[in-house]
């Protein structure tokens, strides 16, 4: 627990928005950080001392490899989950998404042996995935959980009907696969570098581009965005088309991963990780408020305690009871401090 | 007739809120087979009294009497228990049961916990029949299908089913027509011959002197006084409500106008019949109104949120059409909404996020925002409009009414807007603030902008407006020059009585 600042320091210029006047004291200096980033990364350095100290292998490169391979699927799908909850949504369907495009590149892969094509056939679907989740929002009037609720469950059959249920394709003889699935670039592995890349696409949608601050207008006040001639709906459908294609991405690695199409496994029930990575990484459920950065830190966070968990040897079905209770507290302490009357069905 | 205890007396009562004093030492009296009517302007603080009278708010000081007995309600349903009922003007129905559950909500009556649905609808029947509602509401109908009208009713009736002493109408009429009222009217006379203690609250001249005893008039917070309605003429209750000191208000000095920017011609919306107004540049326009006479959702149709049925929106000479809001900001109309916190404000993002708000699509390049445009935008109008916020990072949530007011007017200098409507600006504004604001308005109006304003404080109305158009009910009723316009005019046109509510359509709202 001594070296917690010499780690932390070359974390701080990857946070964000660099304002040139350079202020003394701690307190300017954490909060330009972000309060979260680092509460967030004590709990992730003093976790990682906690299980390191009771199983050496925990430091090992081969278990820290694991880790980031652990992390990445969840990690796509919690950066684009936290853009989707800034906007004021959720988007529960984005495991069902994962596995539907999964299957879809393994099948495509079989039967064309073309891996750009199987690679984009999914990532298209992905995005009408997406586009229909954004329409049922936006012209059926319906909430976002529910929506997407009902599409989790339709896309994750349409993945099991074309498949019959069953792992499909054979993908592992595909030099592109095996390169995102064991090859690594500078010592990182090609799947970390997806991640690392499309998070930080998003990071500089979200900060830099107006299509990234209408996000955050919207979710704040869809009726002040609109007032301030933001086009409301429009946003809320590319926003939901991102998730889908970045969902896809997520489905193709799985893909690669294993070797072939999977239509559940190792993407059922990625949504719930997805959403307790942003509200841990303090994404407002409100909406307008979160940060990609956070959302990683978060992540990592998860990969952490559930690696630990593993190999600590504590039974499997406590990670399900410690992610649930991960993501009430995470919420807990933000409804908490909203101030709002504890009464009746929150809003 | 005044000699006996009143049914309801409240005495000294002030109630405080945080920069206004909503109610300072009143003292009012209500007598058993009276009514009495309770009037005063937009503010006056006569919403604020009757949720003192029945336990919405606490009272900061002061004294309830029920029947000579010292009372102190903390909840709606204490004074319920206690004989006293106030009766919303906002229906709260339960939509999809029937019209005799909503009656008996909350007191189903049971045998051994199980609902008897027939023993309920005829005990509704029953009701009904007694309160002379029997041919306007039927107990077994599903509440989602009333009329407006007769969902009104319906919550009169359920309150009037306690059997309470002391019943308050919060303008009860205003989604009623002709033939409700009198079945009403018949109900509340009924009712005060049964030796019951009505406070009617209405903005109606008509009705007032149809059914009140007594009138007593509320102004900023301070009881005026209380009349009996025999001999009473509208101009004396009129000349009650009105004559605020206006000698802190300052009177700006008009511009020379320039060409017409802003134009309606028989602009019908689904709130709104047949509006035409001009407002010129250089030109400062108010709408004034009662609370619910379409100005808001007039100002909306303008900035594009409603749809315009007929009629046009001219902006510079050429028509305008909007589909969005969208439509309308790249004319150069601006909306700073009444609703600051609810649609004005994206209340957790920062002073600079919310002033550049409709600026982004200017200072974009190739979809990127350029940061430091944006901040120098955003601190040129913090600077301008004298913003007091720590950095432009702080979230506007954390900033004063007054000065989130601000933020939202720089939003529409920064975008340059050459048409700025203001809804209710300076609502929830401290008095210092207040000055500023009308301050930058008159330099707007130098710029050559046309702004209009809607605003419910009449001193407001005639301290900065050129023109006044004044609307009731959806239409406007009457147009007055700044030398002409006084309080008591502009009132009389807000409270003109046509033949009110018979243009009332029915299932006009949501």
């Amino acid at each position: 627990m001594s070296d917690p600042t010499p780690t932390k320091a070359p974390e701080a210029p990857a946070s964000d928005s660099a304002p040139v006047k350079a202020s003394s004291g701690i307190m300017p200096f954490l909060r330009k950080i972000g309060v979260e980033n680092v509460a967030l990364v004590f709990a992730i350095i003093a976790l990682a001392g906690v299980i390191g100290s009771q199983n050496a292998s925990f430091f090992k490169p081969a278990n820290i490899a694991a880790i980031g391979n652990y992390v990445v699927i969840m990690g796509l799908l919690a950066v684009v989950q936290t853009v989707v909850i800034i906007m004021g949504g959720i988007d529960i369907s984005v495991g069902s998404i994962a596995g539907l495009s999964s299957v879809l590149a393994g099948m495509i892969f079989a039967s064309s042996s073309n891996w750009a094509f199987s690679m984009i056939v999914p990532l298209a679907v992905g995005a009408v995935c997406g586009l229909f989740n954004g329409c049922v929002v936006i012209f059926g009037r319906i909430t976002p959980l529910i929506a997407t609720l009902a599409t989790l469950s339709s896309y994750k059959g349409i993945a099991q009907l074309v498949s019959n249920g069953r792992a499909q394709g054979y993908t592992g003889a595909d030099p592109v696969y095996i390169f995102f699935a064991r090859g690594s670039v500078l010592f990182i592995p090609a799947l970390v570098w997806v991640l690392i890349i499309v998070a930080a696409l998003i990071h500089v949608m979200l900060r830099y581009t107006r299509v990234g601050r209408d996000i955050y207008a919207v979710g704040g006040n869809d009726m002040a965005a609109r007032l301030s001639g933001i086009n409301v709906n429009q946003r809320i459908l590319t926003v939901f088309v991102l998730a889908g294609v970045v969902a896809a991405i997520a489905g193709i690695l799985i893909t690669a991963r294993t070797g072939s199409g999977q239509p559940v496994s190792g993407s059922e029930g990625m949504e719930m990780l997805a959403v307790t990575g942003a509200a841990l990484g303090g994404a407002a459920l409100r909406g307008g408020k979160g940060s990609i950065i956070s959302t990683i830190f978060a992540v990592i966070l998860l990969g952490v305690l559930m690696n630990g968990m593993t190999l600590l040897g504590i039974n499997p079905f406590w990670q399900n009871i410690a992610q649930g209770a991960l993501l009430i507290s995470a919420v807990v302490i933000q409804q908490l401090s909203s101030g709002e009357r504890r009464v009746g069905l929150p809003k | 007739m005044t000699d006996s205890t009143p049914a309801l007396e409240a005495v000294g009562i002030t109630k405080v809120f945080p920069g206004v004093r909503a109610l300072d030492q009143v003292d009012v009296k209500f007598f058993a087979g009276q009514v009495a009517a309770l009037m005063g302007e937009n503010g006056a603080g006569k919403s604020t009294l009757l949720k003192i009278l029945h336990g919405d708010y606490v009272p900061d000081a002061g004294t309830i009497t029920l029947n000579g007995k010292k009372v102190t309600f903390n909840a709606p349903a204490a004074a319920r228990k206690a004989g006293l009922r106030v009766i919303a003007q906002e229906p709260e129905i339960a939509p999809y049961v029937t019209v005799a559950e909503n009656m008996y909500l909350g007191r189903f009556p049971t045998h051994a916990g199980f609902v008897s649905q027939t023993e309920m609808e005829r005990d509704a029947a029953v009701d009904l029949e007694r309160l002379g509602f029997a041919g306007l509401l039927n107990p077994t109908d599903i509440a989602i299908t009333l009329s407006p009208a007769q969902r009104q009713l319906l919550e009169i009736v359920r309150a009037l089913i306690d059997d309470p002493q002391v019943i308050c109408f919060d303008e009860p009429t205003s989604s009623l027509s002709d033939h409700e009222i009198d079945a009403l009217f018949a109900c509340i006379r009924r009712l005060r011959d049964e030796g019951r203690a009505i406070i009617y609250v209405s903005h109606r001249m008509r009705e007032v002197f149809q059914i009140a005893d007594s009138v007593t008039v509320l102004r900023d917070g301070k009881l005026v006084g209380t009349r009996e309605v025999e001999g009473l003429g509208e101009q004396d209750i009129i000349q009650m409500m009105v004559g605020r000191d206006l000698s802190n208000m300052h009177q700006r000095e008009p511009y020379e106008p320039g060409d017409v920017r802003l134009r309606l011609e028989n602009v019908t919306t689904d709130d709104v019949r047949d509006i035409s107004l001009e407002v010129r540049a250089h030109e400062i326009v108010a709408i004034a109104g009662l609370v619910g006479a379409g100005r808001t959702e007039l100002a909306l149709a303008i900035a594009g949120d409603r749809p315009v049925r007929s009629g046009t929106i001219l902006v510079d000479g050429k028509p305008l059409v909007s589909k969005t809001p969208q439509d309308a900001i790249e004319r150069g109309v601006g909306l700073a909404p009444e609703d600051r916190k609810g649609s004005g404000l994206v209340m957790i993002r920062t002073v600079r996020d919310n002033i550049i708000l409709a600026t982004l699509k200017k200072i974009t390049r190739l979809g990127f925002v350029s940061d430091k445009k944006e901040a120098d935008i955003a601190a040129a109008q913090v600077e301008r409009l004298n913003i007091r916020t720590p950095s432009l990072r702080q979230r506007v949530e954390n900033l004063s009414g007054g000065n989130q007011q601000k933020v939202v007017l720089a939003r529409w200098l920064a975008g340059d807007s050459q048409v700025l409507i203001l809804d209710e600006p300076t609502r929830g504004v401290d008095v210092g603030a207040k000055a500023e604001i009308y301050k930058i308005v008159d330099q707007l109006a130098a710029n050559g902008v046309a702004v209009l304003v809607i605003s419910s404080e009449l001193p407001e109305v005639l301290g900065i407006a050129d023109r006044i158009v004044v609307m009731q009910n959806g239409h406007i009723t009457g147009e007055l020059t700044r030398a002409e316009a006084t309080e008591e005019k502009i009132l009389a046109l807000a409270m003109a009585d046509q033949l009110t509510s018979a243009t009332t359509q029915p299932g006009e709202k949501r």
